[in-house]
């Protein structure tokens, strides 16, 4: 006996096949993650179809994916117009609520004071219901624009806080000792340190303010009540349930839903560029 | 009999009291002298960890002294904790400039020093790899890199191959050696093992636990540069011997 036996080839063959078997796997993997959603997607519009249709059921009741996308491009300008103003309100409410949450979280880590002055009128404001809040602020701020922003704004801030607070204090331990033996300055600190190790947590919180942001926008639109030019999708909808239109209410409850998907994607791919080199949670694993 | 080399940290009675009655170090008396490599061994509990703290300032002895020799000479140290404790976010090299980096070094200007620290560990060819694509002992080694950048007369480690295979813990412990006598630095290492801190080590002290103390001190004199030779040896054996036997009565009467 020898300690050098040759191992023999088919145990190689085998492992090919192994191999190749590994390798279908997870092309079939990666095809069935896009490939199922849109089979069940295709099942539920022709039964919701088929339904309609076979029960005849009337469009002012329920209409059918065929009419509600009939709809969708016959009434493109109007919806249009309705889906640009309520963006611009969750985009611009999403922009200053990750300002003035990331703002706020730095001068909290940087001054135990001032978060133990502040942080409990956050979480006030973070659990009254804005449907609660919002008709009051209509009283108080006369521009409608305005009026929305802050009902946006408060829904979606205080995730950025809360998480971005969370992200900046969580720098590893040994990391801030060594900071500190080599003398670093509270601005060095925050930089190169606190900065960093908050950036997976704030886009974390971030995300969920993204949808947030437009449910703001969605539910302060319906408090506000009031048309005419520069109102949103949300306003359509409650326009086109006063008319029965309900073809257009799908076709604007579509545009709602499309538009927190498209947010939600994008936040999901800036999350990605910034972490795929070096955080755990863009890794993928391996099989 | 040389002279002897320059004192550059003294520490004289030092306690260190948590909480008004955990008694973490009791009358720690040390001289730190130049060109030393210290090893601070003992069981879990004896306060070598918190003796490595109050060298490097993180805080602060409940009653004796501490002095350093020489100005300035108090921020010249690198440390090594037992994980690597990189930055996740920042690529090998920029993981080693760090310390430059808070001294106001722009990263042009470190260039040079990064690179040839990361030459010393062996990690040239990774300067733009991330810690996530290193080994264990590869991202010890860009932590040793990032305590010997600013080539510091001290340099503390807690620990730093605890984690690590043996085979990989031989191999940093050669490396560290060829290392320090490359550079001229001192080093206080914290360890549980007593091979480690004999085959690194010129003097050893043996601490014991509750209260965390000095039961005494052992001198390896076998000469440098150690090698694997070193390891084998009869001598070598005898040192790891008393040094155990040390140990032993440390927790004996710690028991």
């Amino acid at each position: 006996m020898s300690l050098t036996d040759p191992i023999p080839d088919t145990l190689d063959l085998q492992i090919d096949q192994e191999e190749q078997d590994r390798a279908r796997r997870r092309k079939v993997n990666r095809i069935a993650k896009w490939v199922l959603p849109l089979v069940v997607m295709a099942i539920a519009l022709g039964l919701w179809q088929a339904v309609v249709t076979l029960n005849e059921i009337p469009h002012y009741i329920l209409p059918g994916p065929v009419l509600v996308a009939e709809t969708l491009v016959k009434d493109w300008p109007l919806l249009l117009e309705a889906l640009l103003v309520t963006v611009q309100i969750t985009l611009l409410a999403l922009l200053i609520a990750v300002v003035g949450g990331v703002g706020l979280a730095v001068l909290f880590t940087q001054s135990r004071f001032v978060e133990m002055s502040f942080y409990p009128y956050a979480v006030i404001l973070q659990v009254t219901p804005i449907v609660a809040i919002a008709p009051l602020i209509f009283i108080y701020v006369d521009s409608k624009l305005a009026g929305l922003l802050i009902c946006a704004w408060i829904v979606a801030f205080f995730p950025v806080l809360s998480n971005t607070t969370l992200g900046l204090n969580s720098a590893d331990h040994n990391l801030r000792d060594l900071y500190r033996i080599y003398g670093a300055t509270r601005w060095q600190r925050l930089r190169f340190l606190q900065i960093p190790s908050a950036l997976p947590y704030f886009l974390g919180g971030l995300r969920i303010a993204g949808g947030l942001a437009l449910i703001g926008a969605v539910v302060a639109e319906y408090v506000a009540g009031t048309g005419g030019i520069g109102s949103g999708l949300a306003f359509t909808i409650l326009e086109a349930g006063y008319r029965l239109n309900i073809p257009r209410m799908f076709a604007a409850l579509f545009l709602i839903a499309a538009t927190g998907v498209v947010i939600f994607a994008c936040l999901s791919l800036l999350s990605h560029l910034l972490l795929h080199k070096w955080h755990e949670s863009a890794v993928k694993p391996e099989e | 009999m040389a002279e002897p080399r320059p004192v550059i940290l003294s520490m004289r009675a030092v306690d260190k009291v948590f909480g008004g009655d955990v008694v973490a170090l009791r009358r720690l008396s040390l001289d730190v002298r130049d060109g030393d490599f210290i090893s601070l061994l003992g069981p879990s509990g004896c306060g070598k960890s918190t003796a490595l703290r109050l060298i490097a300032g993180l805080s602060h002895p409940t009653s004796g002294r501490i002095r350093w020799e020489g100005a300035g000479a108090q921020d010249d140290l690198g440390v090594v904790f037992q994980e690597p404790t990189l930055m996740p976010w920042a690529t090998v090299a920029n993981n080693v400039w760090l310390p430059l980096r808070l001294k106001g070094v722009r990263r042009a200007a470190a260039r040079h020093d990064i690179m040839e620290t990361l030459r010393l560990v062996g990690l040239e060819n990774f300067a733009d790899a991330y810690p996530r694509e290193l080994s264990g002992g590869m991202k010890m080694r860009v932590s040793i890199a990032r305590a010997m950048v600013t080539r510091p007369r001290l340099i503390l480690m807690d620990e730093p191959f605890a984690s690590l295979d043996e085979i990989t813990r031989f191999k940093l412990n050669d490396d560290l050696l060829a290392m320090k006598q490359q550079l001229g630095c001192t080093v206080v290492f914290v360890t549980h093992s007593v091979f480690e801190s004999v085959f690194l080590s010129n003097r050893i002290v043996i601490m014991a636990a509750r209260p965390g103390r000095v039961i005494r001190e052992l001198a390896i004199d076998a000469p440098y540069p150690r090698t694997e030779a070193f390891r084998g040896s009869l001598e070598y054996t005898a040192f790891t011997r008393a040094a155990s036997q040390a140990l032993h009565e440390a927790m004996g009467e710690a028991a």
